[in-house]
C-alpha cells in the first residue's frame, strides 16, 4: 500500500503539473513547437493531408501515361520540366514517380498521417489524460516526420531525379548508385529520410504505448478502453517490434551503397567490369524487408478498423458486437502478420515446402478479419443507422475490406499468387484493401473528430458528394485493374503498346485513368470543406453524436491544455452503452455511475 | 494531492495506476529496449544466415583473435575474454550505483557511476585495440591462390602455409609453400570492408565490423550518458529530486548494452 501510494502521488504531482503551467505561450510555443497533443495532431493530420496531395498528383501523372501513352499533355513539361519533355513522361521518371507515390502514401500519409493524428487525438482523450506520457518527444517525434517529409520531397527536386527501384528499394538496383539514375543521391536521400521516419514512428509508438498503459484515468480498465484505443495500442506495439528491423535492412543497404560491403551484392557486373563485392544476397534484404513490410501494412490498417468500429458503434446507436471478439481478433491480426512475410517472396526461388507454411499462416489472417466484418455487420443489422458522412465512410470502408480481402485469399495462396505476381491484379489488391481501406478509415475518422479538433462541424452535403464521388471512383478504379492483372499485364511498365496482347487493354486503362482522376478532383471537395469548415464551420455542440466517450467532455473548441478544467473524469462503464433497454436516452457516457442509471442495469452491474 | 489515495484499486489495471507500478519513464526505456532488441535480433540473424550459407570457408575465430597485449605468441580469445569481463564486471558497479541511489548516498552513486564509467572506456579502447589488430592482420598476409583458395601464414611461424577448409588447417611447408606463394594471384593483408586475410568471404569482416561496431557506438552513447548522469550526481540534482532514477534508467540501458554483448560475443568468438 505504502509503495502504491507514492506512485500515485507521483503520478498526480505529474498530472497537476499541467495545471500550473498557465503561462503565456508564444505563437511559436502554441502552433509550431507545440507539446499539446490536440495541436501536435492537427500538425500531423495537415502535414499528411499535404503529403497525400502530392502522392495523388503523382499518380495522376502516371496514370496520364499509363491511359493515353501516345498523347502529348502540354502541361508535362511546364510542371515536370525535363521529365515531361515535349508534354512526354520521361520513362525514368515514371519509374521515380511510381516509387515516391508509394513510399508517400503507405509510410508519411497512411503510418504516420493515420496513426500521427489520431493516436495523437484520442488517445489522451479517450483514456483520460492530461496529455501523452512525453509531450517533448512528441513534438520530437513530429519533427522528425517534418524532417524526413522534407528530404523525401527534397530528392524529388534534385539534378538526377528521386529513387526509382520502387518504394520496396530491392538491391541491387538500390544499392549501386552507378545503376540507374534513380539509384544514385535520389536514394541516398530516400535511406535518409527512412530513417528519420523510423526514429518518429520509435519516438511516437512509445508514448502511444506508455500513454496508454500508463495514464488511464480512474476506472479506465483495459475492459473499458474504447476500440480505438486497443487499435492504437496493437499498432504502436506492432510498429515498435517491426521498424527496428527495417532500420537494420536500411543501415545495411547504406554500408553496401557507400562503403563496399557485400550484405546484399554478389557477382555483379556493370558495363562488363565485375564488382569486387561477393557473397552477399539480396534474398536477405528482402527477408529483412518484408519482416517490415507485411506488418507495415496491418500498422496502416489497423488504426482505420479502430476507428470505424467506434464510428459505426456510435452511429448505428448500438453497442459494438463482439467487444471482446474485436480485441482479439486485432492481437490475432497482428500476430499473424509478422509470420507471414514470405508470401511477398513466392518466387524468390523460396523452398516449396517453406511457400506453403506462408500460404497457411497467410490464409489463417483471414479468421480474424472476418471475425472483424462480422461484427461490423452484426452492429449494422437492424440498427437505426445515421449516416453521417463520418458513418458513409465507415461502411465504405467495410465493404472495400471485403472486396480487398476476397484477392488477398487468391494472393496468399503459393500455387495461384505466380501466376499473378507483380501484375495489376497485386497492385488492384492492395490499393483496395490497404490504400482505400486505410483512406476511408482517415477521412470517416476526420468527419467524425473534427468537431473535437476544431469546435466547428464539417458541411456535411459536401461530406456526402464527396463519399460518393470518392467510392464510385476507388471502385472505378481498382475494379477493372484487377482484369488487366489477371490478364497478365506487368506493373511498373511505363508503357505496354509494345506487346500487341496488351493493346486490348488499352481501352480499360483509358477508363481507369478518368476514373483516377475523377476521384482525384473529388478531394478537392474535401479539402475545401475540411479548411473552410475549420474556420467558417457551424459551431460544434458539446456532444454533436451523443457518443459515449470521454473526449466528447472536454470543452469545446480547439480545447484547453491539460485538457480538462478540474479532475479527469472517473469512468464508470464500458463505452459501447448505446440503446441500452431502460435507460432514459439512447446512450450513456461513460462517466455516469451505475447508481444513477438503475432502470437499465443488468444484472451484476451493481 | 492526497485525494487519489484514499481507495485501494480493485486491480492495478482498472485505471488510475501505473499497472507494472513504475514511472512512465522507465517504461519509456523498457520499450525502447525492445525494440533494439529486434534491431540487433535481425542483424545477428542475418549474420547467422550468411554465416551458414558460407560454413565451409568461413574463419574459426580462434584462429583470427589470437593477440593479446604484451604476450608474445598465441592467445586465442584471451583478450575479447578479458574486455567481456570487463564489461560485465562494469554491469556490476552499475547495480551498486543503483543500489546506492535507493539508500540516497549520493556519494556512493558518485563512485560507483565513476567505476562503471571507467570500464566502459577501458572496453571501448579494447574493441579499438581488437579493431587495430584486426585491421592490420599478419606480417606476410594471405596468399590467394589461383584456384580462390586461400593459403594463410601465421607471424610466430614463418614459411609455412595453412589451408583451411570447413575449419580443418592443412599446412604446408618449404618448398612446396614457396612454389605455391609464387603461384598466387593476390596478396591480402589484414582487413577492410571490400575483403580480409581471414576466410575467403568478405562477409566475415562486414559482419564483424557492422555488429561490433554497432554494439561499440551503443556504448559509447552509453558512456556518454553515464557522464552527463555522473556530473548531475556531482551537482547533486537527484539528491535535490529525492530520488534517483535517472541513474535506473541509464542502468537498465547499460545492462541492455551489456547483454547485447554477451551474444555477439557468443555467435562472433565462441561459436
Amino acid at each position: 500500500m505504502e509503495v502504491k501510494n507514492t506512485v500515485t502521488a507521483e503520478h498526480v504531482h505529474h498530472v497537476d503539473h499541467h495545471d500550473d503551467e498557465h503561462h503565456h505561450e508564444s505563437f511559436w510555443t502554441k502552433y509550431i513547437f507545440s507539446q499539446d497533443h490536440k495541436m501536435i495532431a492537427k500538425q500531423y493530420l495537415t502535414l499528411a493531408i499535404v503529403m497525400a496531395f502530392i502522392g495523388m498528383f503523382m499518380s495522376i501523372i502516371f496514370r496520364l501515361q499509363l491511359g493515353f501513352p501516345d498523347t502529348k499533355f502540354g502541361f508535362l513539361e511546364s510542371v515536370l520540366g525535363k521529365w515531361g519533355k515535349g508534354g512526354k513522361l520521361d520513362p525514368g521518371f515514371y519509374l521515380a514517380l511510381v516509387t515516391i507515390h508509394g513510399t508517400i502514401m503507405v509510410f508519411f500519409v497512411l503510418t504516420a498521417g493515420l496513426s500521427g493524428t489520431f493516436s495523437n487525438l484520442l488517445i489522451p482523450f479517450q483514456v483520460g489524460a492530461r496529455d501523452m506520457a512525453s509531450g517533448f518527444l512528441n513534438m520530437l517525434s513530429f519533427w522528425f516526420f517534418f524532417l524526413s517529409s522534407v528530404v523525401m520531397l527534397w530528392s524529388v527536386f534534385i539534378e538526377t531525379g528521386p529513387a526509382a527501384g520502387g518504394w520496396t528499394v530491392y538491391p541491387p538496383l538500390s544499392a549501386l548508385p552507378q545503376a540507374m539514375p534513380g539509384s544514385g543521391f535520389g536514394m541516398t536521400l530516400w535511406l535518409l529520410s527512412m530513417a528519420f521516419f523510423i526514429v518518429q514512428s520509435l519516438m511516437g509508438g512509445i508514448n502511444y504505448i506508455v500513454t496508454v498503459l500508463n495514464l488511464r484515468t480512474k476506472g479506465m480498465a483495459m475492459s473499458r478502453l474504447p476500440l480505438t484505443i486497443w487499435a492504437f495500442l496493437i499498432t504502436a506495439i506492432l510498429g515498435l517490434l517491426t521498424f527496428p528491423v527495417l532500420l537494420a535492412a536500411v543501415l545495411l543497404l547504406v554500408f553496401d551503397r557507400s562503403f563496399g560491403t557485400s550484405f546484399y551484392l554478389s557477382d555483379i557486373f556493370i558495363g562488363g567490369v565485375p564488382l569486387p563485392q561477393t557473397g552477399g544476397s539480396p534474398i536477405l534484404y528482402e527477408h529483412l524487408f518484408w519482416f517490415l513490410g507485411h506488418p507495415e501494412v496491418y500498422i496502416v490498417l489497423l488504426p482505420a478498423l479502430g476507428l470505424t468500429s467506434e464510428i459505426i458503434s456510435t452511429m448505428s446507436r448500438k453497442p459494438i458486437f463482439g467487444y471482446k471478439a474485436m480485441v482479439g481478433s486485432l492481437c490475432a491480426i497482428a500476430f499473424l502478420s509478422c509470420i507471414v512475410w514470405g508470401h511477398h517472396m513466392f518466387v524468390t526461388g523460396m523452398n516449396p515446402f517453406l511457400g506453403t507454411v506462408f500460404t497457411i499462416t497467410t490464409l489463417m489472417v483471414a479468421i480474424p478479419s472476418a471475425v472483424k466484418v462480422f461484427n461490423y455487420l452484426a452492429t449494422l443489422w437492424r440498427a437505426n443507422i445515421q449516416f453521417s458522412p463520418a458513418m458513409c465512410f465507415a461502411i465504405g470502408l467495410v465493404s472495400l475490406f471485403i472486396s480487398g480481402g476476397l484477392t488477398g485469399i487468391i494472393l496468399g495462396d503459393s500455387a495461384l499468387d505466380i501466376n499473378v505476381h507483380d501484375t495489376y491484379f497485386v497492385v488492384a489488391h492492395f490499393h483496395v484493401v490497404m490504400g482505400a481501406v486505410a483512406t476511408f478509415g482517415m477521412l470517416a475518422g476526420v468527419y467524425h473528430w473534427f468537431p473535437r479538433m476544431f469546435g466547428r462541424m464539417m458541411n456535411k452535403t459536401l461530406g456526402y458528394v464527396h463519399f460518393w464521388f470518392t467510392i464510385i471512383s476507388v471502385y472505378g478504379v481498382f475494379f477493372p485493374m484487377h482484369f488487366v492483372g489477371l490478364a497478365g499485364v506487368p506493373r511498373r511498365y511505363y508503357a505496354n503498346s509494345a506487346y500487341e496482347g496488351f493493346d486490348y487493354f488499352l481501352s480499360v486503362n483509358q477508363l481507369i485513368t478518368v476514373f483516377a482522376i475523377i476521384g482525384g478532383i473529388a478531394q478537392f471537395i474535401f479539402l475545401f470543406n475540411f479548411i473552410y469548415s475549420a474556420f467558417k464551420g457551424k459551431k460544434a455542440t458539446q456532444n454533436p453524436w451523443n457518443s459515449t466517450t470521454i473526449e466528447w467532455t472536454s470543452p469545446v473548441g480547439p480545447g484547453i491544455h491539460g485538457n480538462w478544467a478540474g479532475p479527469t473524469p472517473t469512468v464508470y462503464r464500458w463505452p459501447y452503452d448505446y440503446s441500452k433497454p431502460g435507460a432514459e436516452k439512447d446512450f450513456i457516457p461513460q462517466t455516469v455511475p451505475f447508481s444513477e442509471t438503475k432502470s437499465s442495469n443488468l444484472p451484476g452491474e451493481e | 494531492m492526497s485525494t487519489t489515495t484514499e481507495v485501494k484499486p480493485k486491480s492495478m489495471w482498472s485505471g488510475g495506476f501505473s499497472p507494472f507500478n513504475i514511472s512512465w519513464g522507465k517504461m519509456f526505456m523498457w520499450f525502447f529496449l525492445v525494440s533494439d532488441a529486434f534491431t540487433f535480433s535481425s542483424l545477428l540473424v542475418a549474420y547467422g544466415t550468411m554465416r551458414h550459407r558460407f560454413t565451409d570457408i568461413w574463419p574459426a575465430p580462434g584462429d583470427v583473435f589470437t593477440h593479446f597485449p604484451f604476450i608474445h605468441g598465441h592467445v586465442p580469445l584471451a583478450y575479447v575474454g578479458l574486455m567481456t569481463f570487463i564489461l560485465i564486471m562494469s554491469s556490476v558497479t552499475m547495480v551498486l550505483a543503483v543500489d546506492a541511489g535507493h539508500q540516497r548516498n549520493n556519494k556512493s552513486v558518485a563512485m560507483w557511476l565513476g567505476l562503471t564509467i571507467i570500464g566502459g572506456f577501458i572496453f571501448l579502447g579494447s574493441q579499438a585495440w581488437e579493431w587495430y589488430h584486426f585491421i592490420k592482420g599478419s606480417k606476410e598476409g594471405t596468399y590467394v591462390l589461383a584456384d580462390g583458395r586461400f593459403a594463410r601464414t601465421d607471424d610466430y611461424e614463418p614459411g609455412k602455409l595453412f589451408l583451411w577448409h570447413n575449419h580443418q588447417k592443412t599446412v604446408i611447408e618449404g618448398a612446396e609453400a614457396e612454389k605455391l606463394k609464387a603461384s598466387a594471384v593476390k596478396n591480402i593483408k589484414g582487413a577492410n570492408l571490400i575483403e580480409n586475410e581471414y576466410g575467403n568471404t568478405p562477409l566475415f569482416a562486414n559482419f564483424f565490423f557492422f555488429i561490433t561496431g554497432f554494439h561499440g557506438f551503443h556504448v559509447f552513447s552509453g558512456v556518454v550518458i553515464n557522464i552527463i548522469i555522473f556530473f548531475n550526481v556531482l551537482g547533486g540534482v537527484y539528491q535535490r529530486r529525492g530520488h534517483y532514477e535517472q541513474v535506473e534508467k541509464v542502468g537498465l540501458y547499460w545492462h541492455f548494452v551489456d547483454l547485447v554483448w554477451v551474444f555477439v560475443f557468443t555467435f562472433f568468438y565462441l561459436v
